[in-house]
């Protein structure tokens, strides 16, 4: 034995062993994807309801007051729609860099171009919703003595609730889709472990948060399907 | 501000760079659209015309609305691999179920009554389906190419990040162009999908056949 043999422990600490199918690259790593589960998914998962929460919940209060106006105002609906028809044509990504200079590398600036996506279809939504009530039933409250408000509220609006909740729907899973590509613009959202897998590609997370990305809005989808159903239990009766 | 009007000096002097990119940009975008028309828009066609499917064509605009492009592409990376396939694959997922479905909804939706007419009056089935069902169709189906086309041209952007080349090649790299490159070509491609669309909504209306927009403008009247 030299003198110069290390002593005790080796020099380089012991980091663990690695799966073959992490040496490898393969598809997806159930062991590697379980094992970075708390810190590579689940925050973003988290960020990425929160983010879509804030903008369908502030896209659907602005678009609803809008919606109603623009029933009342019939002019209105015409400037309204052709607006929303043209920001629905921005790729996100384009609306998210010419946002970045005004209010930066913000959440705030990811939340103003969520906001106008769901916007410009939840304004739709609801506008579609209430022209769509018949005529004879409208004219049915009026002669029940059902004042303007109380049409609005006791009919029309709860017969405009299928469309609505519809729009919230699409809005939702439109805006699970776009929050995907804020981070770009901002570390957060299902968006983020994509581009940072980008400059070390490694296959189980891209996979990983694309699948939850997907999965995410599979399930908000279900999820607001079974809240029209229980908004509306009268349509299923109907059917 | 300053970088917002940066952006216009930027795009005169790389009219060039900004010019190839867009042409790259159109025949990533262009190319899956391509495909998804040859294969959608029969399908439909043909689902529609027999009234069957309607479960399949809703449940494909269901999945296809839902599906995050960026996690789309992401996904593709692990199975795929990076580069212009794996964009062309995702792109064509994309722009696929809004046309079946425009398509499916253009002939299903048709008045069964002129279909009955059409067979009354002793057409065969292919007649019917090229003489009424197409023509009256047409601007439905168009108008689902419209939406997938706007798709496709916005989602080309993000295919970037599999190598695909683009726009997105100029927006996400800050580094080399700087934010007035950015800017630019933020602006570039939001003015590029609005001219794809406004494009297909002039050929939406120059394809509604006569007769209907005869009878499109006695309804409104």
């Amino acid at each position: 034995m030299s003198d110069f043999a290390p002593a005790g422990d080796p020099v380089i600490p012991d980091y663990g062993q690695a799966s073959d199918c992490v040496i490898n690259n393969g598809a997806f790593c159930t062991d590697w994807f379980i094992s970075q589960w708390s810190t590579v998914f689940w925050p973003p998962l988290i960020s990425h309801i929160v983010m879509v929460a804030i903008a369908v919940s502030i896209g659907f209060v602005i678009a609803f007051c809008a919606g109603l106006l623009a029933y009342r105002k019939k002019w209105l609906a015409g400037p309204i729609g052709i607006a929303a028809t043209f920001l629905y044509t921005l790729p996100p990504l384009a609306l998210f860099q010419l946002l970045v200079p005004f209010t930066g590398l913000s959440l705030l600036t990811v939340e103003i171009a969520l906001v106008c996506f769901t916007l410009v279809i939840i304004f739709q939504a609801v506008l579609v919703g209430l022209s769509g009530v018949p005529d004879d039933v409208r004219r049915a409250a009026t002669g029940m003595g059902l004042d303007r408000n109380q049409l609005l509220f006791k009919v029309e609006l709860p017969l405009a609730l299928p469309s609505i909740v519809s729009g919230v729907r699409i809005a939702t899973v439109l805006t699970v889709s776009i929050a995907t590509i804020a981070a770009f613009v901002v570390d957060d959202g299902l968006g983020s472990p994509i581009i940072k897998a980008v400059s070390s590609p490694f296959n189980t997370q891209f996979i990983g948060a694309g699948a939850l990305a997907v999965l995410l809005a599979f399930a908000l989808d279900g999820l607001l399907v079974l809240l029209g159903r229980v908004l509306t239990p009268w349509t299923k009766a109907r059917s | 501000m300053d970088v917002v009007f940066g952006a216009f000096p930027f795009m005169i002097d790389n009219v060039g760079l900004l010019l190839t990119k867009t042409g790259d940009h159109l025949v990533i975008s262009l190319i899956p659209l391509l495909a998804a028309i040859v294969v959608g828009v029969p399908i439909g066609i043909w689902l529609g015309h027999a009234h069957r499917g309607e479960f399949l064509a809703v449940s494909v605009t269901n999945i296809g609305r839902a599906l995050p492009s960026l996690a789309l592409i992401a996904i593709l990376i692990g199975f795929v691999g990076i580069g212009m396939l794996n964009a062309m694959i995702a792109l064509f997922l994309l722009a696929f179920p809004p046309i079946l479905s425009y398509a499916f909804q253009a002939v299903n939706s048709i008045d069964r009554d002129l279909t009955r007419a059409a067979r009354g009056m002793g057409m065969s089935h292919g007649q019917v389906l090229l003489k009424v069902e197409l023509p009256l169709g047409l601007p439905m189906i168009i108008a689902g190419i419209r939406t997938s086309a706007v798709l496709t041209v916005s989602s080309a952007t993000i295919a970037t990040i599999a190598g695909s080349g683009g726009l997105g090649d100029v927006i996400l790299n800050q580094v080399a162009y700087g934010m007035e490159g950015v800017v630019a070509g933020a602006i570039w491609v939001a003015v590029l999908a609005i001219l794809v669309d406004q494009a297909f909504a002039l050929l939406l209306r120059v394809s509604a056949p006569a007769g209907v927009k005869r009878l499109q403008s006695t309804s409104v009247a």
